[in-house]
């Protein structure tokens, strides 16, 4: 949090607040807002949507008044929202009124990274990139061009892409996030948890977090979930070096030397396993390979644990008998940003084995089956047939990956091998904050013959292209129909609430566009995204309009638990839960997960620990002038005793130094009681360096920047970024 | 560490700490409270029917004063943040509210002043609107008339006085302030500046002696009140005794010490003792002391207070 | 006669500033300005440490020394729910009322008059709940009519712990923070 500690503030007298802020109401900042058709101007219109702000995609209720966007809240029918927005979602609006925003595409006119442009046309900005997209064909082939994006909005780009040729893409949500929890599942269960999670926290009687920061990470059904559950008395653990939020709520809370979770893991099924506490009807049905496991797991007691992790044995103990006692509805949580040690898959494993033990895979209140609404597709041309592979993973060098690696993409651009890459479509993901080693990430721009940006922000990556061309943001657009699996089937709708303040463009129509000047119009044969998604509802029997209405359609709810009379498949070699995997033996690595000692910070370095606030989306809203208002820096939490040791206070700004001497912005120290003396935190996606987000422009530190080092997951190719060590610099 | 206090709040002049009056709440104080000795001062001249060797303080400082309470007023207005809604102050009289009952009481004081100015108005004046010389006579021919004039002039100055400390003191949120010694505290000083303006801009050597007389009382009163007001705090509830602690050893300690107690009282306290004895001349340099002194006591108090309180005490 | 009251579960809270953000958009707060905030009280030695979460606005006081000080009336009480508002056309800004708050709720709108939380009186006067209960995604905020033993805050104020903020200041504060 931005907070004011008011221990430090009442020592400096005179400190003047800041009133200059004072004339910037909210107020002028809605008057640059374009309205709506005159007519409709006078009163209030509520219309339904879906958020963007994360990738959540909360139904919501947009609230017009006389013209002009007023306010955003949940939409009541939707299961994910149920009515209520996370703060990111409900300061959604200042995504539309950001003065930052990207306002007319962009053609460089400088040196790469100078930051010069040209404002020019749509026209000439497609002509543009549809010029270097047929010279890249003709030269290298179509292969040569890949593409980043997340979120939704990405899937229109990427259809124009297809029907280009390209075959590079990816997204760093694997590779830089959720990959290695995704494939640990998989390798367990034959299948992953999803996003949104399939966790059912809202019945569960015993909910275990291990670094997961719920109600700091506000992924909305899931905070609501956890609050139900803090109401319901379920007992909570807690496993994280820094005291968050959610430890604050938990009955244990465990303080864990950062590395060393896999050894907390092992001891707690080695308890659980010894004491025979497991779930033994559902183990000896569901399981494969269970006699191993266990023969495996029976070294690794508490007392062994206890030096690698600093988690007494007995607390060890108790808090594996509470999971026990709760069994099924049990759930060791996945988490979601897996990517910390490089053995990430391997601690995914172990947290799926644990849940497999307790038997909450397909229980309710643990892991529920999903379900969604099914959409016939849109009747699209074949797309053409590639004549290259992907070129992320050469050799199946990382064998389990289930997606394509966002770093092995930038490794081939920079290499150029096994074929060169030339161009890259970047949509809506900063690829600068979130891939790690940022020198990388510019040395691969640097052999590109065409980077296109597409985003509502000027954020860093955009200050390295070739082409930047502004998008609407999801208030005033469009997009792809929502129907995620989740615990009952729905089909969302997000449509156009206000129209955009500039000449910005939503992806359909840019992906239309540009399909058209590069003769693959055939690929779009709607003139507008309404008739493709009244041609997708129509297929599924439903209506446009009424889905307009509505916001949320739901369809018929189904069963989700075992106990509702599910059979659970698992899509693993033994077509059972592996507690034991074949298939990682045969690729070479551990069958059963085991625990690598993690490296020490070197004297006088902390390990550099990341996470999120509730009020912010990754790197991309910091230009958000509410969430701005809300929190505008991020703080170094640094350990109490360690922060007197140094001389330093809260509320002082210092800058990190790396392991490699990269020098971090500066940032705001919280000296606090609430971190482990050998580690420092701070929240993700500030310290932004791209001077057109001039709300944000160096405004407090990015973990990013420090992540110079990063350790490859063998199994998937995710890169552990809890690796990096800082010091501190006084001097700012 | 014990406690760990954040918030999310920030809103201008009330964080970190409040700081919503300026400069002119405390010049608005001074002003009035000065104005308010003025009145008893020449108030008690005309009462014990003295106003012959008192011309200075009797005739002169009304005119004066009627300056002073326009430019506190002014000062006032300046203050407000809806000035232009000013005139909502008139449309109501709130029983329980201070400023309201202020505002009522500034209407009072100007005719009383203006009626105890018009005893004795300055020739230029009397040449420009010669009507007022039927006024003039009349009053002078009633000398129970100029008596009455003298008793509503110490009454109504005493209810100004009192009322730039209660002004404050009402404010149960502001531990500094929560003394009723605070009335008295403004009142004193009020006299003594109010003493100390008439001892320097006389020029009678008569009404200089006797009003160095009178301010050496009132420093030495205002040194006794000072000492019980803050014992008074110290003696009270833990964030009332971290407000004392704010002058006594705190952050306007030294302003507090060395401008309020050192050169605003015991400084001028010695020179007009000398000079009253005759050791040294009377000159200016003590009441202006004085002057400066009581301004820096409004700034301080007005400053402190709002500066101390409740949440913050749980943050020492 | 309703008296209005909030009883906020600080169990539940996550102090993810929702509440904020609602009343900003709301409430149309001008940017830098806070109605509601967050205060996070932590105390203890790591790894022993108690955090509570405070969602905290003005306590709508049942002695409001706010409303007692003002020369204009404009801080006043509102019939319905006795919920302590300002009046912003009668508000000189003389800030008497903001030096009167031991909560220290209230700010100078920059257009001029003393600004607070109103419990969004106007939503309630529709039948809706404020907007920062309404938006709480822990759903950790009740509000309701205090004098009414069966509503659902009454319930929660007879059934569980709670405190208020700094009761030694004397205002009687009608929000109550469940622990
Ligand atoms: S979790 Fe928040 S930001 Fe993400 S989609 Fe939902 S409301 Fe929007
Ligand atoms: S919205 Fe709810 S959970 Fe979030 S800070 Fe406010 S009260 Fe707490
Ligand atoms: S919290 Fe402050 S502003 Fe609100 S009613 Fe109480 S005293 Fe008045």
């Amino acid at each position: 949090m931005n907070s004011i500690s008011r221990r430090k503030f009442l020592k400096i007298t005179g400190f003047t607040v800041g009133a200059a802020t004072a004339s910037t109401a909210l107020g002028p900042i809605v008057k640059g807002a374009k309205k709506l058709e005159e007519k409709s101007i006078k009163g209030i219109k509520k219309i339904p949507t879906y958020c963007d702000i994360c990738f959540w995609k909360c139904g919501a209720i947009a609230y017009v008044k006389d013209g002009i966007l007023w306010k955003i809240e949940g939409n009541p029918d939707d299961p994910l929202s149920r009515g209520r927005l996370c703060p990111r979602g409900t300061g959604g609006i200042g995504a539309h009124f950001d003065p930052d925003r990207l306002r007319a595409p962009l053609i460089r006119t400088r040196k790469r990274g100078e930051e010069v442009w040209r404002e020019v046309t749509w026209d000439e900005a497609l002509d543009f990139i549809a010029n270097k997209m047929k010279k890249i064909k003709e030269i290298y082939g179509p292969e040569s061009v890949a593409s980043f994006s997340h979120g939704i909005g990405g899937n229109f780009i990427k259809h124009m892409l297809k029907a280009y040729g390209a075959v590079n893409f990816a997204a760093p949500s694997f590779a830089q996030c959720r990959g290695p929890r995704d494939v640990g599942f998989e390798l367990t269960f034959g299948e992953n948890v999803g996003s949104p999670e399939r966790t059912d926290i809202e019945n569960t009687k015993c909910l275990v977090l291990i670094g997961s920061h719920l109600g700091e990470n506000m992924h909305n059904s899931q905070v609501q979930e956890f609050a139900h559950a803090i109401e319901n008395d379920a007992t909570i653990i807690v496993v994280d070096p820094r005291f968050s939020i959610a430890a604050s709520k938990a009955k244990y809370y465990l303080p864990i030397k950062p590395g060393t979770d896999i050894a907390l893991l092992l001891a707690w099924m080695n308890v659980i396993v010894s004491e025979k506490l497991y779930d033994e009807n559902y183990v000896r049905k569901y399981g494969f390979g269970f006699e191993q496991f266990s023969v495996e797991i029976s070294q690794y007691t508490p007392e062994w644990a206890y030096p690698e992790t600093g988690i007494k044995p007995d607390l060890i103990r108790i808090t594996a008998r509470e999971m026990a006692k709760n069994k099924p509805a049990t759930i060791i949580h996945p988490g979601r940003h897996a990517t910390w040690y490089g053995d990430d898959t391997q601690r995914s494993r172990a947290i799926a084995l644990l849940n497999a033990l307790l038997g909450s895979w397909g229980r309710k209140g643990g892991f529920f089956f999903p379900v969604s609404y099914s959409l016939p597709p849109y009747p699209y041309p074949p797309y053409p047939t590639p004549t290259k592979e992907k070129l992320d993973n050469p050799n199946n060098k990382y064998p389990f990956a289930s997606e394509e690696i966002t770093n092995g993409i930038r490794e081939a651009t920079i290499t150029g091998k096994p074929y060169p890459i030339k161009g890259w479509f970047v949509y809506a993901t900063n690829l600068i904050h979130a891939l790690p080693n940022e020198e990388e990430t510019i040395k691969a721009i640097q052999n590109l013959d065409l980077l296109v940006v597409i985003d509502v922000i000027p954020s860093e990556i955009a200050g390295w292209a070739d082409v930047v061309l502004p998008e609407t943001v999801y208030l005033e657009r469009y997009d792809e129909l929502h129907t995620s699996a989740f615990k009952e089937p729905f089909v969302g709708i997000r449509q156009p609430v206000v129209d955009p303040p500039a000449d910005q463009k939503p992806n359909w129509w840019i992906a239309k566009k540009l399909a058209e000047k590069l003769g693959l119009g055939q690929y779009f044969p709607w003139n507008h995204i309404e008739e493709y998604l009244d041609y997708r509802l129509k297929a599924a029997g439903l209506s446009l309009e009424e889905l307009k209405q509505k916001g949320i359609i739901k369809g018929q709810k189904q069963p989700i638990y075992i106990e509702e009379g599910i059979e659970p498949e698992f899509a693993t070699p033994s077509g059972k839960i592996e507690f034991y995997s074949t298939q990682l033996l045969q690729a070479g690595f551990d069958p059963v997960p085991r625990y690598k000692r993690p490296q020490e910070p070197p004297a006088g370095y902390y390990r550099l620990l990341f996470g999120r606030a509730p009020v912010h989306s990754f790197s991309r809203t910091q230009s958000n002038p509410i969430l701005m208002d809300m929190m505008d820096e991020n703080e170094v939490w640094i350990n109490y005793d360690i922060a007197q040791k140094w001389g330093i206070k809260t509320g002082q700004y210092i800058r990190l130094k790396n392991q490699d001497g990269i020098v971090s912005n500066k940032i705001k120290v919280k000296a606090t009681e609430r971190i482990r003396p050998d580690c420092v935190y701070l929240v993700h996606g500030f310290g932004h360096n791209s001077k057109m987000l001039k709300r944000a422009y160096q405004k407090g530190a990015s973990d990013s920047q420090l992540i110079t080092k990063y350790e490859i997951d063998p199994i998937m190719g995710g890169t552990g970024m809890n690796v990096n060590f800082v010091t501190f610099e006084l001097e700012v | 560490m014990l406690q760990e206090i954040t918030t999310t709040r920030h809103n201008p002049h009330i964080d970190p700490f409040v700081h919503v009056w300026g400069w002119e709440i405390p010049i608005y104080l001074f002003l009035g409270g000065m104005v308010a000795g003025m009145m008893i001062i020449s108030g008690y001249f005309l009462f014990s029917k003295r106003y012959k060797d008192t011309t200075c303080s009797c005739f002169t400082i009304p005119l004066i004063g009627v300056a002073f309470l326009s430019i506190g007023m002014f000062a006032l207005f300046l203050d407000l943040e809806h000035k232009f809604y000013f005139w909502r102050l008139y449309t109501t009289f709130r029983i329980s509210s201070p400023m309201s009952w202020g505002a009522w009481i500034l209407v009072l004081v100007y005719p009383v002043i203006i009626v105890n100015f018009l005893i004795n108005p300055p020739e230029i004046i009397v040449r420009r609107f010669p009507k007022l010389n039927l006024i003039t006579s009349y009053i002078n021919e009633h000398p129970k008339l100029i008596q009455n004039i003298g008793i509503t002039n110490m009454l109504i100055g005493s209810a100004l006085g009192i009322y730039t400390g209660i002004l404050l003191s009402t404010m149960g949120a502001r531990p500094l302030w929560n003394s009723s010694m605070l009335a008295v505290l403004f009142l004193v000083s009020g006299l003594s500046t109010a003493a100390a303006f008439v001892h320097m801009i006389s020029k009678s050597q008569y009404e200089k002696e006797l009003l160095a007389k009178a301010d050496n009382g009132f420093l030495v009163i205002e040194l006794f009140v000072i000492m019980l007001f803050l014992i008074g705090l110290s003696t009270s509830s833990a964030v009332h005794m971290n407000a004392a602690r704010l002058l006594i050893t705190g952050e306007y300690a030294p302003q507090f010490w060395t401008f309020v107690i050192g050169t605003g009282i015991i400084l001028p306290l010695i020179i007009q003792l000398l000079a009253v004895n005759k050791k040294i001349k009377h000159n200016p340099i003590a009441p202006i002391l004085v002057i400066i002194g009581g301004l820096i006591l409004r700034f301080i108090i007005v400053y402190a207070g709002q500066y101390s309180h409740y949440i913050n005490a749980h943050f020492k | 006669m309703a008296r209005y009251g909030m009883v906020i579960d600080t169990k539940k809270c996550v102090g993810c500033m929702d509440c904020v953000v609602a009343c900003k958009t709301e409430n149309n707060v001008p940017e830098g300005y806070n109605r509601d905030w967050i205060v996070q009280v932590a105390n203890g030695k790591f790894p022993y440490i108690n955090l509570e979460i405070q969602s905290q606005r003005c306590n709508h006081c049942d002695n409001t020394p706010c409303v007692s000080c003002c020369p204009t009336g404009a801080s006043h009480v509102h019939e319905i729910g006795k919920v302590v508002l300002v009046d912003h056309e009668v508000c000189i800004g003389c800030k008497a009322c903001i030096a009167a708050c031991p909560y220290d709720a209230r700010f100078i709108h920059p257009d001029g008059y003393a600004d607070k939380c109103t419990f969004c009186i106007h939503r309630v006067e529709k039948g809706e709940l404020p907007a920062c209960v309404s938006v709480c995604p822990t759903h950790c905020m009740y509000f309701g009519d205090l004098d009414d033993p069966n509503s659902e805050v009454s319930k929660l104020l007879a059934s569980r712990k709670y405190h208020v903020l700094l009761p030694e200041a004397g205002t009687s504060p009608r929000i109550f923070y469940l622990i």
